[in-house]
């Protein structure tokens, strides 16, 4: 049987692992490739790493790393970050990544979802949808890390982007990101029943529970967390255990 | 010598780097001469089957391929090229493997298409699998699939069960992505390039 995936998402700036990264024991922890090998080696699914330099000079660097990322971590990576056409994605593929992920240039220019898949296949392109939940009760999808607001709907968008050949949807709930109180079941919930491409949840991890609940109540095919992880606060491999004592389907590398 | 057919296919320098990993030095390479004469010949591929057949078709390489002597790995959409005809772009292809490439059709819509993830291996029969134990997990992106056939070597259940790896001859082939599975694919690939 597929199994649920748990993917712990890495923000770079300048070659670096950002956002603080307290591994017990763990010296290298602002190194992305250490980092990474550590997670897979832990049993981590798929790794994310999003590169939040804005510099031209600071995207060479992301590059490199990519490919040294490709030369020592065995597990696949999806990079996002600075993706605006398809030479970055053919550059970031190119040197050993297997997907890309966009988010602001494609809710900008729709078409590039289309370029990828046609270019590349469907399974390289995975759409991150920022989105927050208003007043009214409508989702909102926003542009530039949850800065700018758009008049695009959530469901409308995921739907549009399946439409254009996205393999994947990414979905962070701005309402629930940072928040530690679990995710966004009921929105990832009707994603997962009305989309036919795999669903990512993302934003609220806080507990092992948080986990559970999203793979059992929304049916989401991945879970994506940073924090949780960084601080070791949810070791991997006891997620892991805890998740399959609970019936879901995971994989464990780690025999315990 | 290791080398990894250069063609119009994604991934290829993540199998460079898998066989890197395990003290290899392989070359990536299109030259047919340097294709025969390699101990092991690694045809990776990610994309579409026809864009690869079309490609590989017009640069002369299809022959070559098909009639390489040493052990050879197709991968992912290399395996599916060594098949008779895929459904994707109703392509006529290397016909190594007598059998077709077909799009999974779900029944239940729980089934999401690509399959994409860690999915588990078994009825495993072949050296391609030593040391790898029934019900691994390993790393798949597909959208294609190839049905249990006589040269099937491992299976994998996702709306019902298909090949996960084939053997016919010095022809070896694997649906799933060894350079991604962890220390399962290291393992998998160390038995193939020990053939």
């Amino acid at each position: 049987m597929l199994a649920k995936r748990i993917i712990p998402c890495l923000d770079v700036k300048d070659g670096t692992t950002v956002k603080g990264v307290q591994f017990v024991n763990f010296r290298n922890a602002g190194d992305p490739v250490a980092l990474g090998k550590q997670y897979s080696e832990m049993g981590a699914d798929e790794l994310v790493y999003l590169d939040i330099t804005a510099s031209f000079e600071g995207r060479k660097t992301f590059t490199d790393l990519v490919r040294r990322i490709a030369a020592e971590v065995s597990i696949p990576f999806t990079v996002g970050g600075g993706i605006h056409e398809l030479s970055d994605v053919e550059r970031l593929l190119a040197a050993g990544a297997d997907k890309v992920s966009v988010n602001s240039s494609a809710l900008r220019r729709p078409e590039l979802i289309t370029e990828i898949a046609t270019r590349f296949g469907v399974q390289e392109c995975v759409c991150a949808i920022d989105a927050r939940c208003e007043e009214d009760g409508h989702w909102r999808c926003y542009l530039n890390g949850g800065r700018v607001p758009t008049e695009r709907g959530l469901f409308e968008w995921a739907h549009e982007a399946q439409e254009r050949g996205a393999g994947e949807i990414l979905f962070t709930s701005m309402n629930h990101d940072g928040s530690k109180q679990g995710f966004a079941i009921e929105a990832l919930g009707r994603l997962h029943d009305e989309l036919s491409i795999p669903i990512i949840a993302s934003g609220g991890a806080g507990c092992k529970e948080d986990f559970l609940n999203v793979f059992e109540q929304a049916h989401v095919d991945a879970a994506l967390a940073a924090s949780v992880f960084h601080f070791g606060e949810i070791p991997m491999a006891e997620l892991k255990q805890y998740l399959a004592d609970h019936g879901v389907n995971v994989r464990q590398t780690v025999k315990r | 010598m290791i080398a990894i057919v250069k063609y119009n296919a994604g991934n290829i320098y993540s199998v460079y780097c898998a066989c890197q990993r395990l003290g290899y030095e392989p070359v990536i390479t299109d030259d047919v001469a340097t294709l025969q004469s390699a101990d092991k010949v690694i045809f990776p591929g990610v994309g579409d089957a026809r864009a690869a057949m079309d490609y590989l078709n017009q640069v002369g390489l299809s022959s070559v391929i098909r009639g390489l002597k040493q052990p050879v790995l197709g991968i992912c959409v290399g395996m599916q090229l060594l098949c008779r005809h895929s459904e994707e772009g109703d392509v006529d292809c290397l016909g190594v493997f007598d059998a077709p490439v077909e799009k999974f059709r779900p029944t239940d819509p729980s089934f999401k298409v690509p399959q994409m993830g860690w999915n588990t291996v078994q009825s495993l029969r072949s050296p391609l699998f030593a040391d790898v134990a029934e019900q691994s997990y390993v790393y798949y992106v597909h959208s294609y699939r190839v049905p249990v056939c006589a040269d099937t070597i491992a299976q994998t259940d996702y709306c019902g069960a298909y090949s996960a790896a084939l053997h016919r001859d010095n022809f070896y082939a694997t649906q799933f992505h060894p350079e991604k599975s962890g220390s399962v694919g290291e393992q998998i690939l160390k038995n193939f390039l020990a053939l």
